[in-house]
């Protein structure tokens, strides 16, 4: 299924359109007043080493359908793994049967027609890897001997795995709107566990792309797994003060998660956010900016039309330290009376601006205090944005890292925490759909012995 | 027909036209030489889930699942490939795949026989047949209408009702086929209280390897609802957590969680076997104090976590992990517990038949001590009484731990105070449970609300606990 195989993406594609146009037929057939589809197929394989040896060789295979039916405001949702015409009759009727029960939401139905992507731009984010399970097999074991061979600390792994998974995803609704595009993603990841006397550590690295020209070298990616792995060793605890944090660009991107999930549409019309009624007002100081980028080519969030049918657009959500939009979909939009912001599935490709500062630069700029490389557990109170966490990092003095440290708590609220940010760095250094550098916040409290 | 596996056979094979003989071949393809072993995992599972918010039924859901996993191990390595498409030429060329990581074109020979199973630890039932859909919609507006009567501060009230009808046929090269038809069901109140400026959530439910029927006895389901409003109304007054270290008392019931993240998880065979986890190598040591024993016991009739058969088709059973404070055993699936040198444990489960299976829980709890719950918590000058938390996670190679609190107090002399934040507690897995100083009498299982993740999989588990005196944990707080 990874070999070079002739490409029928054409053809599949076809077929999902068809499948997802005999779903809104048959929902039509049976009444409903509008009707919204989809239809994905995805097939991958991923190959895990460890120690050298393979542990594991998946071949995956994913298919599925949904469908939602509308008779006036009244809907109902079914689904399945089955794209069988059979399935595709019992699942519009099993929709059907929910609809007869649920009650009269004004709100429900499909987003305004006008509002339907217009055209479908290429993203570029279909490039499938045709590596065979051998080259698989052999990319993770080079992935895995660089992180062993980074230190003689390392003693141990968990291994590296090499993934890649193609597919197509169709969405279409009774306006007759029909939008699909095929997507890739391919992945590198390893693991290993490092040893100094009694304490053990483990720590990871990872690549991730929409082709596999974008991934980082593997021995690029084992040996940063290594080096972070012996960079724990010998951690020590605090003691409970009130510091200033600096955290790590990954861990900054989570702060950014919770931002955007308290001003997504969901969490306001339920009044379940610490950021009600703030669009218009100053979050954070007034050098940010944080951006959604859509369209970005082979950006792993791009998307050409969200999860309604409606086109994505590039917007700031935050200029000038100003919340600028909520993230809305049709439905969210009608509950707070305003429109869709073509967020239905969520913010794509979010970019923070970047300060001058690398790295080092941002370490002085700390000074004495937290720099922040882990977060544990899910301490994060969405309704009032209290924030309490588990936290591994180093301790800072003078701008220099000093120990290791873990088994310490970091606690504030994420406003004070947005509205203390003091500067973003520019030491971008992970993959995925969100870019940002690492945040310094002015104080929070660690927890310890 | 109520026995599993004629309806697994009813529900999986006949409507592909799938025979016994087709499964032998199946598992004959997988089984090439230099294969350990080999199996198939057939499942078909219906889940139906029904939401009320704003006091309307807003929306319902129902979604098919079916597909069969096929496996092949040989030493240390592991073919898989999955299909949801049941025709046989389809989950011929799955084995084929899974089968390749060895040499060689022969097949194997397996001929499958019935394996006779008595255990019946839930009916197999439907329970989204259970109770008609408009007493579904039913039951969540009574319980909507409870948590809103609790007070008028209580604005938003979101009720959720999943019922999941699992049936799965295992077919392993050993030559047993076993059959397991796993009801699950589940209800879940959350709602949001408003004071002024002030909101908060609080949210309860419950669930069982039952009928829905389930949450209609004792008035269950009312009894959820009361519970979200009482906690969203109680965190309305509660004040800064304190930050530091101190002494815990940990309620009864899902404060359990705190094994499941601080023992648990380290104590699954594979992180053992590949010397990985934080207790590897630490079998006979002392990991806790005199007087703790945990259990992982997926025998408890109707329990979320329990199973009939594990995923692997091993019937599962009670496995000590800590007797009297001494570490006695680990959890295994077959692999694991194959290249360890033990017997399986019937902890072998996987999120369905698109994952592999791997060692996990199924309800894991402390056996309860002699202490009044009363006299602990007087026994306590200043601390913390935390009585309900969130999620939690572990690091199990450096065997930290951590997990939420969404409702604690102050302890003061001896006696319970004001309400504090949630707060988020860390500690060290192998240590822990070595400063558990007090045991309570008062042993309860959680609610049936656990769902683990691992590796990506998720799986439903159970925990429980006595009340606990537990002496420096670090709280985090903010406050002083």
């Amino acid at each position: 299924m990874t070999e070079s195989a002739p490409d029928d993406t054409a053809e599949r594609l076809a077929r999902l359109e068809q499948i997802v146009a005999d779903l809104l037929a048959e929902a039509k057939q049976r009444g409903a007043t509008a009707a919204e589809a989809a239809a994905s197929s995805d097939a991958g394989l991923e190959a895990s080493v460890r120690l050298g040896e393979v542990e594991t060789v998946e071949h995956t295979r994913n298919n599925g359908l949904g469908i939602t039916v509308y008779f006036g405001n009244r809907k109902g949702s079914a689904s399945t793994s089955d794209l069988s015409p059979a399935a595709v009759r019992d699942t519009v009727a099993a929709a059907c049967t929910i609809a007869t029960h649920t009650q009269e939401d004004p709100c429900a139905g499909l987003a305004p027609p006008e509002r339907m992507a217009e055209c479908i731009p290429d993203l570029d984010l279909y490039h499938p890897w045709g590596i065979s399970v051998e080259d698989a097999i052999a990319l993770a074991i080079e992935c895995e001997d660089a992180a062993r061979d980074a230190d003689p600390r390392i003693v141990n792994s968990e291994g590296a795995t090499v993934s890649t998974h193609a597919g197509i995803h169709v969405y279409g609704n009774s306006h007759g709107f029909v939008g699909g595009y095929p997507s890739s993603r391919h992945g590198l990841s390893c693991a290993v566990v490092g040893q100094e006397g009694e304490s053990m550590q483990r720590d990871y690295w990872w690549s991730s792309a929409r082709s596999p020209a974008d991934l980082d070298p593997a021995a690029e990616v084992g040996r940063r797994a290594g080096e972070r792995t012996v960079a724990r060793l010998g951690a020590r605890r605090l003691s409970t003060r009130q510091v200033p944090v600096l955290f790590a660009p990954q861990l900054a991107a989570g702060l950014l998660r919770s931002l955007t999930s308290a001003i997504s549409g969901a969490s306001l019309y339920r009044r379940a956010s610490f950021l009600l009624d703030r669009l218009g007002e100053r979050l954070f100081p007034e050098f940010v900016r944080i951006h959604e980028e859509p369209h970005l080519p082979r950006g792993l969030g791009s998307a050409p039309f969200d999860g309604d049918g409606v086109a994505t657009a590039a917007k700031d959500l935050v200029s000038a330290g100003v919340l600028r939009t909520y993230l809305l979909d049709a439905y969210s939009a009608c509950r707070l009376g305003m429109e869709t912001t073509g967020n239905a599935g969520g913010v794509r490709n979010l970019r923070v601006q970047m300060g001058p500062l690398d790295r080092a630069g941002m370490l002085a700029a700390l000074g004495t205090g937290l720099f922040v490389t882990e977060l544990m557990g899910h301490g994060t109170n969405p309704v009032t944005g209290d924030y309490s966490r588990g936290a591994a990092g180093f301790w800072v003095d003078d701008g220099q890292l000093q120990y290791p440290v873990e088994e310490i708590t970091i606690a504030g609220n994420l406003k004070e925490m947005y509205a203390g940010l003091l500067a973003v760095g520019n030491d971008y250094d992970f993959p995925g759909s969100t870019q940002t550098g690492s945040w310094l916040i002015e104080r929070m409290t660690i927890a310890g012995e | 027909m109520s026995d599993p596996i004629h309806i697994a056979r009813d529900h999986i094979l006949a409507p592909v036209g799938l025979e016994e003989r087709d499964i032998d071949r199946l598992l004959g393809q997988l089984s090439a030489p230099g294969i350990d072993a080999a199996d198939v995992y057939f499942q078909s599972s219906r889940l139906q889930s029904w939401v009320l918010e704003d006091g309307i039924i807003k929306e319902g859901n129902f979604n098919i699942e079916q597909g069969a996993g096929m496996r092949a191990v040989s030493g240390e390595k592991t073919g898989f490939a999955y299909s949801d498409d049941l025709q046989f030429p389809a989950l011929l060329a799955a084995a084929q795949a899974a089968r390749a990581i060895a040499r060689g074109g022969s097949e194997g020979r397996v001929k499958v026989s019935e394996a006779l199973s008595l255990r019946r630890l839930y009916q197999p039932l439907n329970p989204v047949e259970s109770l008609s859909d408009a007493d579904k919609v039913a039951l969540l507006a009574r319980v909507d209408a409870e948590a809103r009567r609790q007070d008028p501060r209580i604005k938003q009230v979101i009720t959720s009702l999943v019922a999941v009808h699992d049936v799965v046929l295992i077919a392993a090269s050993d030559g047993r086929l076993s059959a397991d038809v796993r009801p699950l069901v589940r209800l879940n109140v959350s709602v949001i209280a408003e004071d002024g400026d002030r909101r908060e959530q609080g949210s309860s439910g419950g669930g069982a390897r039952d009928a829905l029927i389930y949450f209609l006895h004792e008035d269950r389901a009312l009894d959820f609802a009361r519970e979200a409003a009482r906690l969203a109304l109680t965190n309305l007054e509660a004040s800064e957590a304190p930050a530091g270290t101190m002494t815990v008392v940990l309620g009864p019931g899902w404060p359990g969680v705190l094994l499941h993240e601080a023992v648990g998880h380290g104590l699954e065979g594979d992180f053992n076997r590949k010397g990985t986890s934080a207790f590897a190598g630490r079998l006979g040591q002392r990991v806790a104090a005199p007087g703790v024993t945990v259990v992982d016991d997926g025998t408890l009739p109707g329990r979320r976590g329990s199973l009939n058969l594990d995923d692997e088709g091993t019937p599962t059973q009670t496995t000590v992990l800590i007797e009297d404070g001494i570490l006695r055993g680990y959890m295994q699936d077959k692999l694991n517990a194959r290249l360890m040198g033990v017997a399986p444990t019937g902890n072998g489960r996987r999120e369905s038949y698109a994952h592999l299976p791997m060692p996990r829980m199924t309800n894991t709890y402390m056996l309860a001590g002699d202490r009044d719950p009363q006299e602990i918590i007087a026994s306590v000058d200043k601390g913390l009484y935390a009585v309900n938390f969130g999620g939690g996670q572990v690091d199990i190679t450096s065997g930290k731990f951590v997990f939420s609190a969404s409702e604690a107090y102050l302890i003061e002399n001896g006696r319970i105070g004001r309400p504090v934040k949630g707060a988020t507690l860390i500690g060290n897995g192998p240590d822990v449970l070595t400063r558990v100083s007090m045991i309570g009498n008062d042993l309860a299982l959680d609610e049936g609300v656990g769902t683990c993740g691992k590796e990506g999989q998720s799986v439903p588990v159970g925990v429980g606990q006595p009340t606990l005196r537990v002496e420096g944990l670090t709280v985090g707080g903010t406050g002083a």
